[in-house]
């Protein structure tokens, strides 16, 4: 990080920082909890900081999440391999479904759609992140997810579906075999 | 049964990335597809739900202090080259934190039991607050308006520009890892942000305090907890806060 000089250290602060909520949004929702996140957005943003010189211009909030997305992949291979294996999280799907009554009816329906988010495999999860939760195009979600804009579609479709089918439980068999 | 555009033309068409000529062209398919219609209505529930939800979730205080913290030692390693500058720089380093203890000191006598921490907390999240784009979720001086936005997680939204505070409109904030709501007042050319959660304390006088620069207001009333935070006079942020407490 000590490579930066002043006017790149500003530049950077100027450019990057006011990404660091979608960063830890996209890391948050990736990793499925917010101290995880907090601990892999931060590396992530070191990390951005260091190669900062090699960012020339364009979308720095694509450039950061990409970094971000990249930081999460790696932190789940080497702590939670298992996660990117499953394919649709068949336990955090039984608790989506069934919530206690006495949550109250809108914090009730955030709390079902995020463990229904939390139980689709993380490639579908981190799609209708970028796209529902941060706004992002399908030229910058295919920068970041480095898929092509085509597959872009497909795979929004599918995980749009499985999102639908999760949050109904008569779906769920079907959930189960689309995948 | 789905139709062959499902997985790509109805797609765009909803996330409006088709070009114009596209987009009419799929308009003319939708009229006569028995599928894409329902499916299109079935995406925009969807992301409705999920806009509603609000799901997303900002960087909280902590991991903005680290990241800054971080950037800081590079002015630091700037200056080594410059060794003048670097004297200057250590000389007035020094002159700050005897300030800073100053004022430490003397604001905590003067705010009591206040938790030091949170009004650090909260005027971090004003200074935040004043980069672009951090300052409203929504942006606007309807109380209405305001008071929708917030989805009845707030039920006290007052615009007071007959008093010149102007509402410039409301956002939510997390201070102390919790979710806060915050109503953003203009005046005569200074922004005041009040933070507003609940607590089950009971209803207190004003406490008055700065730091860096900031004067802050708290007081509670009718089991919430109030925070008037700005670079404003603080007899401004307490007419403010009659007129909330009013």
């Amino acid at each position: 990080m000590n490579d930066l000089d002043a006017q790149d250290r500003l530049r950077f602060e100027q450019l990057v920082l006011p990404h660091v909520d979608a960063a830890f949004n996209l890391a948050r929702w990736l990793l499925r909890r917010r101290e995880d996140a907090e601990e892999v957005a931060q590396e992530a943003l070191l990390r951005a900081c260091r190669f900062f010189r090699g960012f020339h211009g364009g979308d720095a909030r694509a450039w950061l999440l990409q970094i971000v997305r990249n930081a999460c992949y790696s932190w789940l291979e080497k702590n939670r391999p298992r996660e990117l294996m499953v394919e649709f999280d068949e336990e955090r799907h039984q608790r989506a479904v069934a919530t206690p009554e006495s949550i109250a009816i809108a914090d009730e329906d955030r709390e079902r759609l995020s463990r229904a988010l939390e139980s689709l495999p993380p490639r579908f999860r981190e799609i209708l992140v970028l796209r529902e939760l941060q706004g992002c195009s399908y030229k910058e979600i295919a920068a970041i997810t480095s898929i092509p804009i085509g597959t872009v579609m497909s795979s929004l479709s599918r995980a749009r579906r499985q999102l639908c089918s999760a949050l109904t439980s008569s779906c769920h068999k079907e959930a189960v075999h689309e995948v | 049964m789905r139709c062959d555009f499902a997985d790509s033309l109805l797609q765009g068409y909803f996330d409006g990335e088709l070009s114009a000529a596209s987009a009419a062209e799929f308009e003319r398919h939708l009229q006569h597809c028995v599928h894409c219609p329902v499916e299109l209505v079935d995406m925009d529930l969807l992301s409705e739900r999920l806009q509603v939800a609000q799901l997303y979730e900002s960087a909280p205080a902590s991991l903005r202090k680290k990241i800054h913290a971080n950037l800081r030692p590079v002015a630091a390693a700037t200056a080594k080259s410059q060794p003048l500058l670097w004297h200057w720089l250590a000389a007035a380093a020094a002159l700050l934190l005897l300030v800073i203890a100053g004022w430490r000191v003397n604001s905590a006598l003067r705010t009591d039991d206040y938790q030091a921490e949170l009004a650090e907390e909260i005027v971090d999240a004003h200074v935040l607050s004043l980069q672009p784009g951090h300052l409203t979720g929504i942006s606007s001086n309807d109380e209405q308006a305001v008071k929708a936005w917030f989805k009845g997680r707030l039920t006290f939204v007052r615009d007071f520009a007959n008093d010149g505070f102007a509402l410039q409109g409301g956002r939510l904030d997390v201070v102390d890892e919790r979710s806060v709501a915050v109503l953003v007042y203009a005046r005569t050319g200074h922004l005041i942000n009040v933070f507003i959660w609940p607590t089950r304390e009971r209803d207190t006088s004003p406490r008055l305090g700065s730091r860096q620069g900031y004067r802050w207001v708290d007081w509670r009333k009718g089991r919430t907890e109030f925070c008037a935070v700005s670079d404003a006079p603080t007899s401004d942020l307490q007419q403010l806060q009659r007129l909330f407490t009013n």
